[in-house]
């Protein structure tokens, strides 16, 4: 083991990283539980499917109907549309400042396709440790595709959103039925990413440490670090 | 009159709302007790009701006055078209041209009622268009009528005011911005189909305004009026978002 080891095996997020970070777990949060009332009141998809009530936001109907003679679209709306603007602005911010601070080019580059076969072929012998600090290739793949899965599903939903202003970005989805489609598809790879990032950072909590104090280590000399 | 038939829906809302207020503290001391959904508190609420507002002027910034709401060929014309308020088809109001008068008042020079003989007189024109409802179903139709635009400017309206109210013969009630009341696709609708507008849909005319959600485009138009007070609406008031542009 070199002295540089040690320091290598840490993990450190900046703090406006890790307000960012939580900022959009929450907006996402939102947005995909109050998206999936409003998909049940009238499912984009052509399939006899919708979601658990108790698991989408908006009120509890019997409360809504009763100070508004509503029965909770209108809530789950205004949540959607109000945690929009929180999740563009957090987005845009977290793009600008990953772009600036060279957190992108750091942590998610280079990324070559190589590269991932090796560590996802690693990783399905579970034989991918996992390096505080620094990214393999698959996980530097997963962030750039949830990038773009959210992306995807801000812009499809803009278009949903404004089907006549923004009518030039609705026909690139295909136009307003099929925006829709996009919409539930992109949220459904959003879900799909969440599902995996918070089943790894089960298997390594130290991460989730990280993401909430800002800095975490493996001790220098550990079984770990040997097998490297 | 429309005078008295406002006051009377004003009044008729005000207690209205106090019944409402009055469960919604009860009920929300109930969810306190069996810690409910958060929804219902009325802090969040009132965030939820902040930012809706916010949500208008976004939109009425985003609303471009002269783009085009997208327009369709005859063929994807849906006939078989929905039918949404609510109450059922069956209880629709049935207006007759021999009784109906269209009643004109706020900030508008000439107030004289309209027939529907005049309405019809009025320049036409049509639109294939599409008809997004805020629930997300959307339906592609074809309705003809008069450009409120230049109906507006016949009656002297004040183009400088603010908005645009509606009330309706079935009880509801609407209001739009009056940069989308000027709008070239906003039209009165006579024709649904290029047929009469049939009962359901409004007759004798519907407003129709594809560049707002369904909701926004009233049906059974009984008075049209200009004001700078905001006059809400029957969905908003629910908590709908008023803008609701498309």
């Amino acid at each position: 083991m070199t002295a540089a080891a040690p320091s290598r095996d840490t993990q450190l997020h900046p703090l406006s990283r890790r307000v960012m970070h939580w900022t959009n777990a929450l907006a996402i949060l939102v947005m995909i539980a109050s998206g999936w009332r409003i998909y049940d009141y009238y499912p984009a998809l052509p399939l006899n499917f919708g979601f658990p009530y108790y698991l989408t936001l908006g009120g509890d109907t019997t409360v809504t109907e009763a100070i508004n003679n509503e029965d909770g679209l209108a809530n789950a709306l205004a949540w959607h549309f109000g945690a929009m603007w929180v999740l563009v602005l957090n987005l845009l911010l977290y793009v600008a400042v990953g772009i600036t601070s060279g957190h992108f080019r750091r942590d998610f580059l280079p990324l070559a396709p190589r590269d991932v076969l090796r560590d996802f072929t690693a990783a399905l012998r579970f034989k991918l440790d996992h390096r505080l600090g620094e990214y393999n290739a698959v996980q530097k793949l997963f962030y750039w595709g949830v990038l773009a899965a959210i992306l995807v599903t801000i812009l499809s939903g803009l278009s949903i959103w404004k089907p006549a202003q923004l009518k030039e970005l609705t026909w690139l989805f295909g136009g307003y039925e099929f925006a829709r489609v996009v919409h539930f598809f992109g949220m459904a790879a959003i879900v799909g990413f969440l599902v995996i990032h918070i089943a790894l950072t089960l298997l390594v909590p130290k991460t989730l440490v990280a993401m909430i104090l800002g800095r975490v280590s493996n001790p220098p000399h550990s079984q770990k670090g040997e097998r490297r | 009159m429309i005078r008295p038939s406002l006051e009377r829906n004003r009044l008729a809302h005000a207690i209205e709302r106090r019944v409402f207020l009055n469960r919604t503290l009860s009920l929300g001391a109930l969810t306190l007790l069996t810690g409910c959904d958060i929804t219902d508190q009325d802090e969040v609420q009132s965030v939820l009701k902040w930012m809706s507002r916010w949500n208008d002027r976004a939109q009425a910034l985003l609303f471009r006055r002269d783009a085009l709401a997208p327009t369709f060929a005859e063929k994807d014309v849906v006939h078989d078209f929905r039918y949404n308020a609510f109450f059922p088809a069956a209880d629709a109001p049935v207006l007759t041209a021999a009784d109906y008068h269209l009643e004109l008042s706020g900030l508008i020079e000439n107030k004289r009622p309209w027939s529907i003989d005049e309405l019809h007189a009025l320049p036409q024109q049509s639109q294939i268009t599409r008809h997004v409802c805020v629930e997300g179903w959307s339906m592609i139709g074809k309705w003809g009528g008069a450009r409120f635009a230049a109906f507006l400017q016949r009656v002297g309206a004040d183009l400088s005011a603010k908005y645009v109210g509606f009330q309706c013969a079935d009880g509801y009630y609407g209001s739009i911005d009056m940069a989308t009341a000027l709008h070239p696709q906003t039209i009165m609708a006579f024709t649904f189909a290029d047929e009469t507008l049939p009962v359901k849909f409004g007759y004798p005319f519907k407003m129709r305004i594809p560049t707002k959600l369904g909701f926004k485009n009233p049906k059974w138009v009984t008075t049209i009026y200009v004001t700078n007070r905001m006059p809400g609406g029957f969905w908003e008031d629910r908590g709908y978002n008023w803008f609701s542009g498309s």
